[in-house]
């Protein structure tokens, strides 16, 4: 079960504070960003009371808020970019880095490009940002992709016209490679090494062409690529084939804002959308493989060595990629309590998942099953 | 009434209405001539919904009503009744936890003007948890007689809480008998007129212990207040057997008083007296009791614990008569006493007066509602009760900048009017992002909105145009499924490629897919990028059928024709014949349509793409012919010959 915390401000992005993979250490810290508020805000909040271990499975404290920050125009794009700096992306077109000051507890802004996406005589929302230190992309309402570097003020790379729709969603493919999403339903692939300014391969649906919100790339396996849309369904792609979706799934009865993949579980994925659901997907590769005999619940690990041994065999490709068939098992769980209002982001990691709603609560799940 | 800060005092204001705020501003003053102040002020009525702490309690009011109106109708009313009660519960929660937040808020705030409106907040809060509390009892839970004074002395008990922290500062003295609150906390506060007697005696055994002497008279009291008896609803005695009861217990205290067994100790004599439930003793002790109200259970408990609920009004009436001097009650007194009353409507309508925000008439009414409480008391313009105050409530949430998304779901519950509001209110929303124009067009589309989804589509895709994002414009039309904007699109792209000879946003021509028939104009751009692409791969025969069918389907518009069949140029002129007899005849037929339209249209009516002088028309046409002709003549050669 999960806690509501109401915050009055309509949450439009979550993310955690990423942990030092070392400890094997719960998230405690979160950002979240408010959107159509007179003066929206990002804030900083704790979770974690590790006095209160006696309470119920899923219940902690109420998340404290840490600090906050104006942040002008509605925050459509949150990302850490280290453990104390925080990218935003801004509905008036600026990229900001905030950076969290540990002793003082406060926040403020430490880099900013203001006008990063425009129109000729207007500004135009910057819809999406993704890090990688220190390199930061982002898009926007305008069709340009943006590559910045923190700590230097000019622009490392801009991809004019990139698009004539708007992009929603930026992801990593590999480290020069990155996918974008629009509202033509198209995924392009760009290749930043090349400084063209076309996409390297453009995979799109037939049939319809529905705009995609958000897309998420597996975490292992770098070729299986996950988006979501207006219409709610879950696409999962490979790459390599093709550029057509290997499998559609029916998941929301509105658009859907956020997929994401479980860091290290990736047979774990998780999705949210307008209308009010979040659900938690399971997939089970092997499933003529009775569970007690797959030991280690580390999937990663099954599907490594799986792919060693296979070479090119067909039956071993991922689960995801044959989507609700008879080959893999997929199980579909609602996270929250009851329906709300939309939920506009999520965020998991290890056992945590948090996600803000436009009813102005914050739901925190300390023990997700994966 | 406050003064504007801004208006110069003494000066004319004008003033417009909004839907929740009044612009107000300086007029001039057209006599002395002198300038006016330029600002407009904005006065908002209601400042409650821009409190970030009053915010939690509209967000989780609204999720325990949209949970209230999915209860399925077809229980009968009496299985639901608990379900109500705890809706009521949830209801008081939210109201007590932003209490909370605010009481903490008003200790911890710098500024005393920010912790004089948070203690203004408190206490209305304090008050509406109060009446809605009552209401609870009286209206939702309806208790019988016997049970309803129990359900009152709870109510009385959890909003006078002040008596547990005397208590416990007495109970932490060193000496709590000699303490100077002891008689006070035990003899009248709380315990004794609440009717906690255990409490009493535990707090009387201490005041026994110092004062052996009278060891037997404390004993006498213990014995009375142990003997006292409380109505069980749960178990097996009926109400006529336990006031014949306390009847005989009451006659027993009464007999003891008058034996002046308790003369020699005044604050035993007063316990006495008050479980007689003798009515100038307790109103010695006023201060205590605090209001009327308070004072009315007590009297009850103590004259008639039996009451019915037809009853109270009368006990209510008359304890508010008796407690107050001066006769005027405030909004609060009345408003119990219409509770009291059972006079619902009553209720609510000074309720509505009293408050300024219609939180709270609008929910409370709407679970009385469902209760089955509300008679059908149609008001002058045809909606019910419920509906009228669902409606200001949720019209006043709409011109909040953020709450506006809660307002849809209590318009959703308005059977008659909420969709008629809805439609207008959602049209002006402003929509700065393309993400707030499609969550507003999702509420839209799931309501079967056309109109709206149409004009919301229209003006994103305006702008998109303006900004000269095509391709967005394009997602907006095939949205609201728009033909007549595709075409406009359309109709830009061919005048990019006229003018620059390519073709701009190749990533969305190229891939368009089942779109193209959204509107003709668009199959032609799909279709003749396909012919481009076709030349391009040197794929000249279909590429030649598929120019001929563009003209003879009557898919490109004529005006586009010239450049078709300039495009077809160089098809005539390759080596191999490529177009049949049968096509050039065609080409031929188009070439003639064109001229002689060309000719016969006087003013421009027809769009002309490309503009060209009249002598380049003429050479075109020229060259046109003289490739047809020789191309026609080496298709009838080609197709005559037989091959051998």
């Amino acid at each position: 079960m999960e806690s509501a915390k109401y915050v009055s401000q309509k949450v439009s992005k979550a993310r955690w504070r990423p942990v030092s993979s070392s400890f094997l250490q719960q998230p405690e810290i979160f950002a979240t960003g408010s959107w159509d508020n007179e003066e929206n805000k990002i804030s900083i909040w704790s979770v974690g009371n590790y006095e209160n271990s006696g309470l119920e499975d899923g219940f902690e404290g109420d998340p404290q808020l840490i600090c906050e920050n104006k942040h002008d125009g509605d925050v459509l794009g949150l990302q850490f970019l280290d453990q104390e700096r925080i990218v935003t992306a801004s509905s008036t077109g600026a990229v900001t880095i905030f950076r969290h000051h540990h002793n003082s507890q406060t926040i403020s802004v430490s880099q900013q490009w203001v006008k990063a996406h425009h129109y000729p005589c207007d500004n135009a929302p910057c819809t999406a940002v993704v890090c990688s230190s220190p390199e930061i992309i982002t898009v926007g309402e305008d069709g340009r992709i943006i590559v910045l570097r923190a700590d230097q003020d000019c622009m490392a790379q801009v991809i004019e016209n990139a698009d004539s729709s708007t992009i929603h969603a930026v992801t990593y493919l590999r480290t020069t490679e990155i996918l974008t999403v629009n509202s033509i339903g198209q995924i392009k692939l760009w290749d930043l090494r090349q400084q063209s300014n076309s996409a390297s391969q453009i995979l799109s649906l037939s049939g319809d062409r529905v705009p995609l919100y958000c897309i998420d790339r597996h975490p292992n396996q770098q070729h299986i690529v996950a988006t979501g849309g207006q219409d709610g369904m879950l696409c999962m792609w490979d790459v390599r084939q093709g550029s057509m979706p290997s499998s559609l799934m029916e998941a929301h009865s509105a658009e859907m804002w956020e997929v994401h993949f479980h860091p290290t579980n990736p047979d774990h994925l998780f999705t949210c959308s307008e209308d009010g659901s979040l659900l938690h997907w399971e997939t089970s590769s092997h499933s003529d493989m009775p569970s007690f005999l797959q030991g280690n619940r580390n999937s990663s690990v099954t599907s490594r060595s799986a792919m060693a041994l296979a070479g090119g065999n067909q039956s071993l490709i991922s689960a995801w990629l044959n989507g609700d068939s008879s080959k893999s098992r997929l199980e579909t769980t609602h996270m929250l309590p009851s329906q709300t209002l939309s939920v506009n982001s999520l965020d998991v990691l290890g056992q945590c998942l948090v996600c803000g709603t436009d009813g102005e609560a914050i739901f925190i799940n300390k023990q997700v099953p994966v | 009434m406050q003064n504007i800060s801004g208006i110069r005092p003494g000066k004319r204001m004008g003033f417009a209405w909004g839907p929740g705020d009044i612009l107000v501003y300086e007029t001039q003053n057209k006599a002395s001539g002198r300038r006016s102040c330029a600002f407009i002020h904005v006065v908002r009525k209601d400042e409650d919904i821009y409190s970030p702490i009053l915010r939690k309690l509209f967000n989780e009011s609204h999720h325990i009503f949209v949970g209230l109106q999915t209860i399925k109708d077809d229980l009968p009313s009496k299985s639901k009744k608990p379900q109500f009660v705890s809706i009521s519960r949830n209801y008081r929660s939210v109201i007590r936890a932003c209490m909370e937040e605010l009481q903490q808020a008003a200790v911890s705030a710098n500024d005393t003007d920010m912790a004089t409106q948070y203690g203004n907040q408190v206490s209305i809060l304090l008050a509406i948890e109060l009446i809605w509390n009552l209401c609870e009892v009286l209206f939702i839970d309806a208790a019988p007689a016997g049970s309803l004074l129990l359900h009152l002395l709870d109510w009385v008990r959890l909003h006078k809480s002040d008596v547990d922290e005397k208590a416990k500062g007495v109970l932490q003295s060193d000496s709590p008998a000699e303490h100077r609150d002891y008689w006070d906390v035990v003899c009248v506060l709380s315990y004794v007129l609440q009717g906690r007697l255990e409490d009493t005696r535990k707090m009387l055994m201490k005041q026994a212990m110092l004062q052996p002497a009278a060891k037997s008279m404390y004993k006498l009291m213990d014995s009375l207040l142990s003997k006292m008896p409380f109505y069980n609803p749960g178990g097996t005695q009926t109400l006529t057997e336990f006031d014949v009861k306390w009847r005989n217990w009451h006659e027993e205290v009464d007999r003891y008083l008058k034996d002046n067994s308790f003369a020699s100790n005044q604050h035993l004599e007063v316990i006495c007296k008050i479980l007689l439930g003798d009515e100038d003793v307790l109103l010695e002790h006023k201060e205590l009791l605090s209001t009327w109200y308070y004072f009315l259970i007590t009297r009850l408990l103590y004259c008639h614990p039996t009451v019915k609920p037809t009853e109270l009004h009368y006990y209510a009436q008359s304890s508010m008569m008796m407690f107050l001097d001066s006769g005027v009650p405030e909004p609060l007194d009345s408003i119990l006493l219409a509770a009291f009353e059972f006079d619902i409507h009553q209720v609510i309508k000074d309720c509505s007066i009293a408050l300024n925000n219609w939180w709270f008439v609008a929910h409370l009414t709407d679970l009385l509602d469902h209760c089955k409480l509300l008679q059908s008391h149609n008001l002058h313009f045809g909606s019910n009760l419920r509906e009228f105050l669902l409606l200001e409530y949720a019209s006043g949430l709409f011109t909040h900048h953020s709450l506006w998304q809660c307002a849809v779901d209590y318009f959703d519950h308005c059977p008659e009017f909420g969709r008629v509001y809805l439609e207008l209110q959602i049209e002006r929303v402003p929509l700065d992002t393309e993400r707030k124009a499609l969550k507003v067009l999702r509420i839209c589309e799931e309501r079967q909105m056309s109109e709206q989804v149409r004009s919301i589509c229209k003006i994103m895709a305006m702008r998109a145009v303006r900004n000269n994002r095509l391709g967005s414009a394009l997602s907006w039309s095939i949205r609201a499924k728009d033909a007549a904007f595709a075409t406009l699109i359309s109709e830009r792209f061919l005048q990019d490629y006229c003018a620059k000879g390519t073709f701009s946003d190749l990533d969305l021509i190229d891939n368009l897919g089942s779109t193209m028939l959204l509107s003709d104009r668009l199959t032609f751009l799909g279709k003749y990028r396909e012919f481009h692409k076709l030349y391009g791969e040197k794929c000249f025969s279909d590429a030649a059928k598929l120019l001929l069918s563009l003209m003879t389907a009557k898919i490109a518009p004529q005006s586009f024709w010239m450049t078709l069949l300039t495009d077809a140029l160089p098809l005539l002129e390759q080596k191999e014949v490529i177009f049949s007899a049968e096509q050039t005849y065609e080409l031929m037929y188009c070439l003639e349509e064109l001229t002689s339209s060309l000719i016969t249209a006087a003013s421009g009516s027809v769009i002309i793409y490309c503009r060209f002088h009249e002598d380049v028309e003429v050479t075109k046409v020229e060259m046109l012919r003289l490739a047809l002709a020789r191309n026609l003549a080496s298709a009838i050669v080609k197709e005559g010959t037989m091959q051998t």
